[in-house]
C-alpha cells in the first residue's frame, strides 16, 4: 500500500492573516505558519493504513522554503519520505495550477495506491484540490470521508456532506480526502522527531516536473483579483447586562429589526 | 442573451433554496438555464419550481447512474453543455459537493474558477469574503468559461417568470474504474427543522450549554423561530451535539438573516463560519467574550435565564 499524503503549510488561524498590497496574494511571511490541522489527520490515516497493509508513506507539499517545517512534522509523525515542490514561479498559483503541480509530483512516485489529502485547507478553503486531482489523474474520487477502509483492491468509505452520509466504494488507486472526524492525530515522539531529521526530502522545481512556469503562479492564474480590502470589522452593537429581562430585551430588539 | 448554466441542487425532486439564489444571480449575467442531474423523471418534478425563479431552459441529464456515481455525472453534464450551449458562465452552489464539481469542471474545461462568492455582478465579478470575513476580495475570471461557486445565503432569491423549456442532455457512460460508486445513503434527519446552510434563522449553542440534554434550550428557541440549530466545535467535541451541525472554519459556513449564539465565546474559527450573518445576537456570561465584538445585540447573562425568556416572548408574539 503505497500512499502519498498531501500536506500544506498554512498561516496559523490564531494569528492575523493578511494579503500583500503588491499582488493581493497571501502574505505568508506575516503570520505564523503551521502544518494544517486537517493534514495531521491525513498523515495519521495514512500511517494507520500502512500499519495494517504495509507499504510506504510519502509526504508531498508544494510551498515556499519554510514549508519544510510542515514536512518535517509529518515525517516526525512517522511518514517515510517527502517531496517538496518549491519554486519562485509558483508564487500566486491558484487552485487549478496547484492541482496541476501536485498531479505531476504524484506522478513521480512509483506504484501509488492511494493519495490522501485534507478535505479543505484553512487558508484557501477551496475544498476542491482532491476532486481536481481525481479529475486530472483519472482516478476515483473518494472525498470528504469520516471513515475509510481497504479491502483488497477496493476502498470503502463514508462521505459526509450537508445532505448526509453516502457510502462509497471504488477501486484502487484512488484519491481520498478526510474530514475532521476521521481520527485523532498522534503526537510526534522524541524518537520520531530525531528520525525525521534523517529522512529523505526531495526538492523539485517546476522544470523538474516538466511544467512550463507560465502555466503556474500568478501568470498562469485563470482568475485575477481586481481589488482586496480588509473588511471594516463588524462593529459591536448594543450590549446589555441581564437584569432578569435580557430575553425580553432581545425580543424587543428583534421586533425593532422586523426579524420577528 | 447568453445562457448561464445553473446546477440544480435537489433531493428526490425537491429543489433547495440555494438553487433559487443561483438562478437570481444568473439573471444578472444572462439567461438562466437550469441543469438537472438525476434519475429519469426528476426534471419534470422540479420544472415548476425552476420556472418560478426565471429558468428559461431546463436541461435534463437523467440516468440511473446519475445518482449512483459520485460527482462525475454532474461534471459530465455541465461539460457537455459547456460545449453545446456556449454559456457565459456556470454557477454552482458552494456546498461541499458543489465546490468539488466546480473544481473538476474547471480543470476539465481548462477554464477559470471563482470559489465561494457571496455576491456577483453583471460582468461576472465575484465578491469573496476570506479569512473568516477579515478580507473582502473582488475577482474575475480572465480566460475561458467562468465556473463560479456561490455561497448559500449570499444572494437573495427573487421570483421571476421563466419558460423552463425542457431539453434532454445525453450523459456519457460512467467509467467505473475512474469513479466512486455510491452504495448507500443516510439522509440527515433534521426533523422539521430547516437545513443549517439554508435556514434564515440559526440558533447555535457552545460549550456554555454544558450538556447534550441542555441543548433542548437551544432547540426550543430555534423551533420557536422556525430556525436551524448549530453548534460550536467545543460543543461538538464535548459530545453535546452531532458534528454535522458544527458552524465555523472546519464546519458549515452560514449566512442567515439572524444568528443567535448561546454560550459561545466567539473564537476566530467559529466566527469564520457565521460572520456574514445579517444580524448577530449573543448571550454569554462573560462580558469580555469576543463574540460581543461582532454582535449587533448582546446580553451579558446566563443563557439558561435569557434563552427561555426569549423563547417565551417570541412564542407569545406569534400567538
Ligand atoms: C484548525 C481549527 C479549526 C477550528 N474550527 C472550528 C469550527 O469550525 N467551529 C468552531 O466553533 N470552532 C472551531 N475551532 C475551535 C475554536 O478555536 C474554539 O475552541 C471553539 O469555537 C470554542 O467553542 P465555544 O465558544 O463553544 O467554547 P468556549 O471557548 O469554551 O466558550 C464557551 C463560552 O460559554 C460561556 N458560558 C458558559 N456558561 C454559560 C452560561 N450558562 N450562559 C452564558 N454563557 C455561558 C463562557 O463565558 C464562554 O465564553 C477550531 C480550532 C482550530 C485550531
Ligand atoms: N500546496 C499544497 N501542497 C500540498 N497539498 C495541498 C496543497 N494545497 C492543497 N493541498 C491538499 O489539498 C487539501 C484541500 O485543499 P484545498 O482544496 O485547497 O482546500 C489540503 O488539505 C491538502 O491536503
Amino acid at each position: 500500500m503505497n500512499i502519498v499524503v498531501l500536506v500544506k503549510q498554512v498561516p496559523d488561524t490564531w494569528s492575523e492573516r493578511k494579503l500583500t498590497d503588491a499582488d493581493h496574494t497571501l502574505d505568508r511571511e506575516s503570520a505564523d505558519a503551521v502544518l494544517d490541522e486537517i493534514n495531521e489527520r491525513a498523515v495519521e490515516e495514512a500511517l494507520k493504513l500502512q500499519e495494517a497493509h504495509g507499504g510506504e508513506v510519502t509526504v508531498l507539499a508544494m510551498g515556499p522554503d519554510r514549508a519544510t517545517e510542515a514536512i518535517r512534522k509529518a515525517l516526525s509523525m512517522g511518514a517515510d519520505k517527502a517531496i517538496h515542490v518549491s519554486d519562485a514561479a509558483l508564487h500566486g498559483s491558484d487552485v487549478l495550477a496547484t492541482a496541476k503541480v501536485l498531479a505531476k509530483a504524484i506522478g513521480t512516485v512509483e506504484g501509488v495506491d492511494l493519495v490522501i489529502a485534507g478535505n479543505e485547507a484553512t487558508d484557501g478553503r477551496a475544498g476542491a484540490i482532491p476532486a481536481i486531482l481525481a479529475e486530472l489523474l483519472g482516478l476515483p474520487q473518494v472525498t470528504q470521508v469520516r471513515k475509510v477502509e481497504i479491502d483488497g483492491t477496493t476502498v470503502k468509505a463514508e462521505r459526509e456532506t450537508e445532505e448526509g452520509v453516502a457510502f462509497l466504494e471504488a477501486t484502487l488507486p484512488a484519491v481520498v480526502s478526510v474530514t475532521e472526524k476521521i481520527n485523532e492525530p498522534r503526537y510526534p515522539s522524541f524518537k520520531g522527531i530525531m528520525a525525521a531529521k534523517k529522512k529523505k526530502v526531495d526538492t523539485l522545481s517546476v522544470a523538474d516536473l516538466g511544467l512550463d512556469p507560465a502555466e503556474v503562479g500568478l501568470t498562469g492564474a485563470w482568475s485575477s483579483v481586481l481589488e482586496a480590502a480588509p473588511k471594516p470589522p463588524r462593529s459591536a452593537g448594543q450590549r446589555v447586562e441581564d437584569d432578569g429581562n435580557g430575553g425580553a430585551q432581545i425580543a424587543e430588539y428583534l421586533v425593532g429589526q422586523k426579524l420577528i | 442573451m447568453s445562457e448561464v448554466l445553473v446546477l440544480v441542487d435537489h433531493i428526490d425532486g425537491e429543489v433547495k433554496k440555494v438553487t433559487f439564489e443561483l438562478l437570481t444571480a444568473a439573471r444578472r449575467i444572462g439567461e438562466p438555464s437550469a441543469v438537472v442531474v438525476g434519475t429519469p423523471g426528476t426534471a419534470a418534478k422540479v420544472r415548476d419550481a425552476l420556472a418560478r425563479y426565471g429558468a428559461a431552459k431546463v436541461y435534463a441529464a437523467e440516468s440511473e447512474d446519475a445518482v449512483t456515481y459520485l460527482t462525475t455525472p454532474k461534471v459530465d453534464a455541465l461539460a457537455t453543455l459547456a460545449g453545446s450551449a456556449s454559456p457565459a458562465a456556470v454557477l454552482i452552489s458552494a456546498t461541499v459537493e458543489g465546490k468539488e464539481v466546480a473544481g473538476r469542471l474547471a480543470a476539465r474545461l481548462n477554464s477559470g474558477l471563482l470559489v465561494d462568492v457571496v455576491d456577483i455582478d453583471a460582468d461576472g465579478v465575484g465578491t469573496q469574503s476570506i479569512f473568516g470575513g477579515a478580507f473582502v476580495v473582488k475577482a474575475k475570471v480572465g480566460n475561458g468559461l467562468p465556473v463560479i461557486t456561490v455561497r448559500p445565503g449570499g444572494v437573495e432569491a427573487e421570483e421571476a417568470d421563466g419558460a423552463a423549456a425542457e431539453a434532454a442532455v445525453e450523459l456519457p457512460a460512467v467509467d467505473a474504474a475512474k469513479s466512486a460508486r455510491i452504495t448507500g445513503r443516510e439522509q440527515i434527519v433534521g426533523g422539521d427543522r430547516p437545513e443549517l446552510t439554508e435556514a434564515s434563522v440559526v440558533v447555535s449553542g457552545g460549550r456554555g450549554v454544558g450538556s447534550a440534554e441542555s441543548f433542548a434550550v437551544v432547540e426550543k428557541l430555534a423551533d420557536t423561530l422556525g430556525g436551524a440549530v448549530g453548534a460550536s466545535r467545543a460543543a461538538v467535541d464535548s459530545g453535546y451535539y452531532p458534528h454535522q451541525f458544527q458552524v465555523g472554519q472546519t464546519g458549515k459556513t452560514v449566512s442567515p438573516q439572524l444568528y443567535i449564539a448561546l454560550g459561545i465565546s466567539g473564537a476566530i474559527q467559529h466566527r469564520a463560519g457565521m460572520q456574514t450573518s445579517k444580524t448577530i445576537i449573543a448571550v454569554n456570561k462573560d462580558a469580555e467574550a469576543p463574540i460581543f465584538e461582532i454582535a449587533d445585540f448582546g446580553v451579558v447573562g446566563d443563557l439558561f435565564q435569557v434563552a427561555p425568556q426569549l423563547t417565551e416572548a417570541v412564542a407569545k408574539r406569534k400567538g
